[in-house]
């Protein structure tokens, strides 16, 4: 493992854990400030302990994987995942589907959640299983992107940035007690989708056994050219949705 | 079996969003695993051609997506 692969590991998983803690702290906000923050936070607690549990059961499994096999399957897979997510951050940056908005999100659950509203003293399975449910999502994103990122061997320097992602997010959560949506969330999106491509196509060409022409430079190149391609993809989306209002 | 369908729902969602973009990918993946060697390609021209076609893949996707909106 070089200092690059790393640092661009660290970087990846941190970036896409923080868009991640983000939306999952807006679910338990909006879900804790209406119903009681006992069952809320029962309910993230309880699911931060099954996605240990999660990792726990199939890290191990991942060592026993032959590494081009592991290489190829994860590469797909995080291909697939990333270029999911750039696609979505293009077509937003473009206009042509509306931004993610924390601060909507929030008003929409608070509002859901006032409806069924009962006392905070008792146990309130509706806000356990609410905070449960967006955790596990959010946090098998997580989970998923650090396993995949991880996979060539920077496993610990990606789950170090998952953690300070969560932490921040966590701190961040306490101190405002209102959901992050000064967050440039598709700006992040769109970086973490440029880097999960990169990766997944980076995995897939050393699971194939192809040489990188620089080899781990590759994958900066990757992420440069990614950048490039993607401002170009975000005019050619907006030109075209312009052009289709005028016609 | 809800909760069972939910959660492979979200787990699929995951990777897929848009299914030609999907297909697309693993086309991509299938063309570059399997057919380039067979058509000649020097083995140091297959991982830059891999990621080229990917990239032509989400333009392509992204030009059509705007197009639908």
């Amino acid at each position: 493992m070089t200092w690059l692969h790393a640092s661009t590991a660290f970087v990846a998983a941190f970036l896409a854990s923080l868009v991640e803690c983000v939306e999952a702290l807006t679910i338990v906000l909006a879900v804790g400030t209406t119903r009681g923050w006992r069952s809320s936070l029962l309910g993230a607690g309880a699911s931060v302990i099954f996605l240990a549990l999660l990792v726990a059961l199939f890290g191990p499994a991942l060592g026993r994987i032959p590494i081009t096999t592991l290489q190829l399957v994860v590469g797909i897979l995080l291909l697939l995942f990333g270029i999911r997510w750039l696609r979505k951050a293009i077509l937003r940056a473009a206009g042509v589907i509306s931004i993610h908005d924390e601060a909507k999100i929030y008003e929409r659950e608070t509002a859901l959640m006032r409806e069924t509203a009962r006392s905070a003293r008792s146990f309130d399975a509706v806000a356990f299983i609410a905070c449960f449910k967006a955790v596990s999502l959010e946090g098998l994103e997580v989970t998923f992107t650090v396993l995949a990122i991880g996979a060539g061997g920077s496993l610990l320097v990606a789950s170090i940035g998952a953690v300070l992602a969560a932490v921040l997010v966590i701190l961040l959560g306490l101190a405002l007690h209102r959901p992050l949506s000064r967050v440039p969330e598709n700006t992040l999106k769109f970086t973490v989708g440029i880097m999960l491509t990169a990766f997944g196509i980076f995995w897939i060409g050393e699971g194939l056994r192809y040489p990188w022409p620089g080899e781990d430079l590759a994958l900066l190149g990757m992420i440069a050219l990614l950048l490039i391609f993607s401002v170009v993809a975000v005019r050619l989306a907006r030109a075209r949705a312009a052009e289709l209002v005028r016609t | 079996m809800n909760a069972l369908r939910t959660a492979f729902t979200e787990l699929w969602g995951l990777f897929v969003e848009d299914a030609t973009l999907t297909v697309g990918t693993l086309i991509c993946i299938a063309v570059a695993a399997f057919a380039l060697a067979r058509l000649g390609a020097p083995a140091h021209w297959r991982a830059p051609i891999l990621f080229v076609s990917v990239v032509l893949m989400l333009l392509e996707n992204v030009y059509r997506g705007a197009r639908r909106r």
